[in-house]
């Protein structure tokens, strides 16, 4: 979940993180008003969600008359169907020095890392054109921050005396916020040595882990997020603002992402990135998925059977494809179960609703046994999940 | 109504022995027994029986008073 820099930049001066400057303006007289206040050139950043359209276009201005009318600009932007929630206007320091960091998880060794570099910018690009310039420490989710480790990463960038000292300090206050609020990235793509020898914070990314939006609910609520607010690239549809109030209000298993799209085959798939697979075959495959709906996590009966009504109440969609790779904590016959009571309870034949049911794994016997009794075929690990979708998109037509 | 579990309940059986009622509640991980009332005896929750996870404890804890049919076999 996406964070506006403003929320982000809320949290980090909570915990003491040295900032640059700034203030929110939701108009653009209150723009002019805040680079008045601040006095010399200003950034205005538009707070936006939608990739690129935040940090595209931020505009430095040079006094207020400036701020007003690139503000008004600003904030007619389309942010994925969304008008920018403000206007961020930020003072321009001018330092001896800039370096970045970047907290994030590594999927390879399975430990949070901080990456840091002399330079300005994403630790992602300047991989790409500068891998010499960067720096890593890993670090254990499971027990506390040390700074040594920031210290090392510090002394790693050339750094000693109070430059040390400093850095040190910002990069533990960051890395214990990253993981204390759950973020599954926390990017400084600007952190500035000012003349006086202080460091500030210029620029700020955060992605908040979508899992944790629940144990976080109090850090949230603080920063004034609403429980339908998913920070999707664009505006949530019904379908998939019902999608999240069925795992909102079932604890058991979750559903999460689902998003809409304008096909015709109802996906209810999962299982560890059995997904995303999934999907890609059905549409390898030349089908054109209604949805995207990762269940798993073992759900509960009645949240198969509230998915199941969902996506097949979703109009266009005639029939849907149960299918999951191998799975272990997930049952396959509680999954069973819930699907045939979703389409039992909307009037239908299961037989003449199901395109396939391919859930291999836990408890797959009682699913065969399940399906047979509604007169439907049970696949189990020997269909891959190629073949599951082929034959899927076969008989959809 | 449940589609493919039933469980069947003997509170003759259950309300012979102190407190089974409470635990037969308390074992069960999807809610199927309240407590009826009567004293130590259950009643079956309907509209969660679906969701028994066939994990035996009701049974284990009373094998007389608790049967649960699997109704796709």
């Amino acid at each position: 979940m996406r964070f506006y820099e403003f929320e982000a930049k809320q949290l980090l001066k909570k915990h003491r993180i040295p900032l640059v400057q700034s203030e929110l303006a939701k108009t653009a007289d209150e723009a002019a008003k805040i680079a008045s206040d601040i006095g010399g050139p200003v950034i205005l950043k538009p707070q936006a969600i939608a990739p690129g359209v935040a940090t595209a276009s931020a505009k430095e201005v040079a006094d207020p008359a400036g701020a007003k009318a690139v503000a008004a600009e600003l904030l007619g932007l389309d942010d994925g169907g969304r008008k920018p929630n403000g206007i961020l206007v930020e003072a321009r320091p001018t330092g001896e020095a800039v370096y970045s960091l970047s907290f994030t998880y590594d999927g390879t060794t399975k430990r949070p890392v901080v990456a840091a570099s002399d330079m300005a910018g994403k630790i992602d690009d300047l991989g790409d054109t500068h891998p010499d310039r960067i720096v890593r420490r890993h670090f254990s989710a499971l027990y506390p921050f040390s700074d040594y480790i920031a210290k090392e990463l510090a002394k790693s960038l050339g750094l000693g005396g109070n430059d040390l000292k400093r850095m040190t300090r910002i990069v533990s206050g960051l890395a214990r916020l990253f993981l204390d609020y759950d973020f599954a990235d926390l990017d400084i793509t600007s952190l500035v040595k000012l003349g006086d020898g202080n460091f500030v914070v210029l620029d700020v990314q955060a992605d908040l882990e979508i899992e944790a939006r629940h144990r976080q609910r109090p850090m949230l609520n603080e920063l004034g997020f609403s429980k339908d607010d998913l920070r999707q690239v664009r505006e949530p549809t019904e379908f998939e603002l019902a999608g999240a109030r069925i795992d909102e209000e079932d604890i058991r298993g979750i559903i999460s992402p689902i998003a809409e799209f304008d096909g015709n085959i109802g996906l209810v798939i999962g299982a560890g990135g059995g997904s995303l697979t999934l999907t890609d075959a059905v549409r390898k495959h030349g089908g054109r998925p209604a949805n995207y709906a990762a269940i798993g996590g073992n759900p509960s009966v009645d949240k198969a059977r509230r998915l199941t009504k969902l996506v097949l109440s979703k109009p266009g969609v005639e029939k849907i494809a149960v299918m999951s790779n191998v799975v272990s904590n997930t049952r396959a016959d509680l999954v069973a179960r819930g699907v045939i009571k979703g389409i039992i309870e909307l009037g239908f034949e299961p037989a003449d609703k199901i395109l396939i049911f391919r859930v291999p794994g836990a408890w797959e016997a009682d699913a065969a046994k399940i399906l047979q009794k509604y007169g439907i075929e049970y696949c189990d690990r020997t269909v891959s999940i190629s073949e599951a979708a082929r034959r899927a998109v076969a008989k959809a037509g | 109504m449940a589609m493919f579990i039933r469980v069947d309940v003997d509170n003759t059986v259950i309300e012979k022995t102190a407190s089974l009622a409470d635990k037969l509640v308390e074992v069960c991980p999807v809610k199927i027994f309240k407590l009826a009332s009567q004293p130590n005896a259950v009643e079956v929750v309907e509209e969660n029986v679906d969701e028994c996870t066939l994990c035996d404890l009701c049974t284990q804890a009373t094998p007389e008073g608790v049967r649960v049919v699997k109704l796709y076999e």
